[in-house]
């Protein structure tokens, strides 16, 4: 509580500070000022009254501190912009985009992050760790702004180009196939056998694959099919069970294999359901239906400890029903491309949405909002996963020498269960720190992105606000950042001290 | 992937034998340097460091001062940021203000290697392009070093202090530091735009530098919070050492890794910090220029004329990269858990020096 109210103090001075500070650096009038337009003079009167120009910026701010805490009565007020229109509506239209740009990246970053972290620091000092590190920094060492015009011109435009004409030429096949082949025989490991016999499956594989996706015209029309489909929710069955339980436990991999059979059966009946109206109620009734089977399933296949059991079925499902939901998307995928507002170049390089496809049918539309998510998706997940691979390999690193890990080895317990129960769990702690904060600063903080990819957002708002002398339009933006990064620094301490109970916050 | 543990387990106290021993008698500082001296990711970095650093500063000159009454050494490089060669180079191509360097010899392309009048390319009105970057880098570099002080002296003062006296002055301070943290630099920098004009890449340098500081003190707070605790500095409170003596003889020595480490990660994220501001039109502004500068006036041209968008990105990758390796490798030497791998040569040895015994 006590932190609290010191909080709201903080907010309030470097309000006012930066209320001050942004008052005297510009004159929001000069433009107007020096222009030879006759109403000029009439603009200057109009504006000075609305925006209260009159009363010296110390004054001003208390009256815009009125119409803020008029949020406790009610009425909140956070005043006009420029054009006369209202801050908090710009701020509202604003973060939705803002978080549907980075809130997707952010995660993406992170459970990748995570996950290639935590394999380098099992594999402390392999190639595959030098060769991660070595992305990493790279990474960690570019500007987005140089990197998003990369982006665009080899991935956007490149691609866009092949699917003119969808032939996968044969050095990429090699090559493709190649890195495949490298990526998968270094994660997995062990003796110098095992690991050419992985490359030469995985590289071969991938080769081939890509070879019949060009010649079935995959990229065109693509879409997975229930024999594809239950193929992979066998394979996620089985590695989430691997994962989570162990193979050894028979219920739940049987329970999880059930999903994938049912999956399989539910595949038709999905797609119609997929096709009706309505379409977030029907998402919620078969995401309920989905978990309520896997939970009804582990009851069947588990009699004791069904804990477990529950939770691999339940990500299991989760896992097969979003793989049915890509499907749907591939299948849309052919009949969006052919539209004349895409024209066969689906991915786009700048822009939230196509204004030219046409409203009303729901796949098309999220697709299209997906499609211009996806550069700059790539361009910040690529960008903030760095920090996570780092992070977390260092985390991991360093619970894996202490002495309870020693313990469980000594016990007698099953590497798993060390990695996964003692070991990550404790991984986490300071990871989960690292992510509150980080969340809390992207909401604020993807002035550049927003700018390259012509999205408008909250950081476009912040850009123009400081380039018009837009004072009310700044405060609107710096109040919603700053309340959120202080917010976020207090979550991370009570949240570290919740998860290490060795912390103490305050006395 | 999770069976091979058992065996290194078995291995595991062989190994330690192989590792203390090479830490026998030497001192910590002597460990360091050692450990750092054989990373070799973070070697190769501060040498190329070192001669980027080198190679950027004499080439174009230092310069310092301002417009009236300017201080100029000149550098080996005869064009400047303002000469314009109203002869702009052809390639073969025929592409206008092409690069000329040419490093691939002549039996790989046939035409030898080369630099040419103009290495980098010229831009739209025929400025050297090298010049242009040489000078951008020069900033950049000199923006981080100053950032990296500035900020590891604040950070490092605010944090020693809250976290070693704790109480009020550790409640006033972080307070403090979360105001701070709220303050966006960019507001800061237009506020000093406007009252005092363009003052150079010095004054950017150090504003930014009070305003990044708040992350470290946070560490270092944490860090003299668990430090103080221990055995030993109770020892030398006992013992009747004052405050200054416990925190820079006892205290300071144990935080200095983390201290050094994130502020190497702390400046290379200043280049890029100054790059994205200069890019957004806050930073350095023309007619000086800053690498971020050079690739957002240049961004368009990537298609017709590449090497304008290339060069000045590959250099702040370039400097960055290598800030961020020689920071990795510090913070393996600093790591007092940090075991180094140990090769088959090392037990070889190992073994060889158990039969001779």
């Amino acid at each position: 509580m006590r932190r609290l109210s010191a909080l709201i103090v903080i907010l309030f001075g470097s309000s006012f500070i930066i209320y001050n500070l942004s008052a005297i650096s510009g004159d929001p009038l000069e433009a107007l000022r020096i222009s030879q337009d006759p109403n000029a003079a009439q603009q200057i009167i109009t504006l000075t009254r609305e925006l209260q120009l009159d009363v010296p910026p110390p004054l001003r701010y208390f009256l815009w501190l009125k119409g803020v805490l008029g949020a406790f009565v009610g009425q909140v007020d956070f005043g006009m912009t420029r054009d006369a229109q209202s801050v908090t509506a710009a701020v509202a239209a604003a973060i939705p985009t803002t978080i549907r740009l980075v809130v997707g990246a952010t995660v993406i970053a992170i459970i990748l992050g995570i996950t290639i972290g935590i394999v380098t620091a099992l594999r402390q000092y392999s190639r595959f760790d030098y060769a991660m590190t070595f992305f990493a920094f790279l990474l960690f060492s570019l500007p987005i702004f140089w990197f998003a015009v990369l982006l665009k011109q080899y991935l956007a435009i490149g691609f866009n180009n092949f699917l003119a004409e969808p032939q996968v030429s044969p050095p990429w096949v090699i090559g493709l196939g190649l890195a495949s082949g490298l990526f998968w025989g270094s994660v997995i490991g062990g003796d110098r056998r095992k690991v050419i016999t992985i490359f030469a499956v995985a590289a071969s594989t991938t080769s081939s694959l890509i070879w019949l996706m060009g010649a079935i015209d995959w990229f065109r029309n693509p879409g997975l099919g229930p024999i594809v489909i239950f193929g992979a929710s066998v394979g996620i069955a089985f590695a989430i069970t691997h994962l989570s339980t162990g193979l050894t436990v028979k219920s739940a991999l049987r329970s999880s294999l059930a999903m994938a059979v049912l999956g399989l059966v539910a595949y038709y009946p999905t797609q119609w359901v997929l096709d009706q109206d309505g379409h977030l109620l029907n998402f919620i009734l078969l995401g309920v239906v989905t978990i309520g089977l896997a939970v009804g399933v582990s009851f069947v296949f588990a009699k004791i400890d069904r804990g477990p059991v529950i939770r691999t079925t339940i990500l299991t499902s989760i896992l097969i029903a979003g793989l049915i939901l890509v499907d749907k998307f591939m299948q849309t995928w052919g009949p969006y491309m052919s539209t004349d507002a895409v024209n066969f170049r689906p991915v786009p390089t700048v822009g939230q949405v196509n204004d030219l496809l046409e409203p009303g049918n729901f796949w098309f539309t999220t697709l299209d909002i997906l499609m211009h998510m996806f550069l700059p998706t790539v361009a910040l997940t690529l960008i903030s996963f760095a920090g996570y691979i780092r992070y977390s390999r260092g985390s991991l690193l360093e619970v894996l020498n202490q002495d309870y890990i020693r313990t469980a080895r000594a016990k007698g317990l099953t590497e798993r269960t060390v990695i996964m129960r003692h070991a990550f769990r404790n991984t986490m702690i300071p990871l989960t720190t690292l992510m509150v904060v980080d969340f809390a600063g992207i909401i604020g903080g993807a002035i550049i992105t927003e700018r390259i990819f012509g999205w408008v957002g909250m950081g476009t708002l912040f850009n123009q606000a400081i380039n018009s002398m837009d004072l009310n339009l700044l405060m609107g933006v710096f109040l919603v950042t700053a309340t959120m990064s202080v917010l976020a620094n207090l979550a991370a301490d009570l949240l570290y001290s919740v998860l290490d109970p060795r912390i103490r916050v305050g006395k | 992937m999770f069976k091979k543990k058992s065996k290194e387990l078995v291995s595991q106290t062989g190994e330690n034998a192989i590792a203390n021993k090479e830490t026998e008698g030497l001192s910590q500082g002597q460990i360091v340097r050692r450990r750092f001296v054989r990373h070799r990711a973070a070697m190769i970095s501060l040498v190329s460091l070192i001669f980027m650093v080198l190679f950027v500063f004499t080439a174009s000159g230092i310069h310092l001062g301002n417009e009236t009454n300017p201080i100029s050494f000149p550098g080996w490089w005869n064009w400047s940021i303002t000469d314009i060669d109203p002869n702009l180079t052809v390639s073969p191509e025929g592409i206008v203000g092409a690069p000329t360097l040419d490093i691939l010899p002549s039996f790989i392309d046939g035409t030898g290697m080369a630099i040419g009048a103009h290495p980098f390319g010229q831009d739209d009105i025929g400025l050297d392009y090298f010049a242009l970057v040489m000078r951008g880098a020069q900033q950049s570099i000199v923006v981080m070093l100053i950032i990296g002080l500035i900020a590891a002296f604040i950070g490092t003062v605010v944090g020693a202090v809250t976290g070693y006296f704790r109480g009020w002055v550790d409640a006033v301070l972080m307070r403090f530091t979360d105001f701070i943290i709220t303050i966006p630099a960019i507001i800061i920098g237009s506020v000093i735009g406007f009252q005092f004009g363009n003052l150079g890449v010095i004054f950017l340098a150090t504003y930014l530098g009070l305003f990044s500081w708040t992350g470290l003190s946070r560490l270092v707070r944490g860090e003299f919070l668990s430090l103080r605790e221990r055995e030993f500095v109770d020892a030398a409170r006992v013992a009747g050492a004052n405050n200054a003596r416990i925190v820079f003889k006892h205290i300071l020595p144990n935080a200095v890794g983390v201290i050094i480490v994130s502020v190497t990660l702390l400046m290379s994220g200043a280049i890029i910090t100054e790059s994205a501001l200069s890019y957004l039109g806050f930073g350095v502004v023309p007619p000086d220029v800053s690498l971020g500068l050079l690739i957002s006036k240049y961004q368009d041209s990537f298609t017709t004329r590449p090497w304008l968008f290339w060069y000045p990105g590959m250099f702040i990758i370039a400097i960055a990269l290598c800030i961020n390796f020689i920071g990795d490798g510090l913070r393996d030497a600093f790591d007092p858990r940090q075991k180094r791998r140990i090769t088959k040569k090392d037990r070889a040895e190992a073994k060889l020096a158990k039969a001779r015994a």
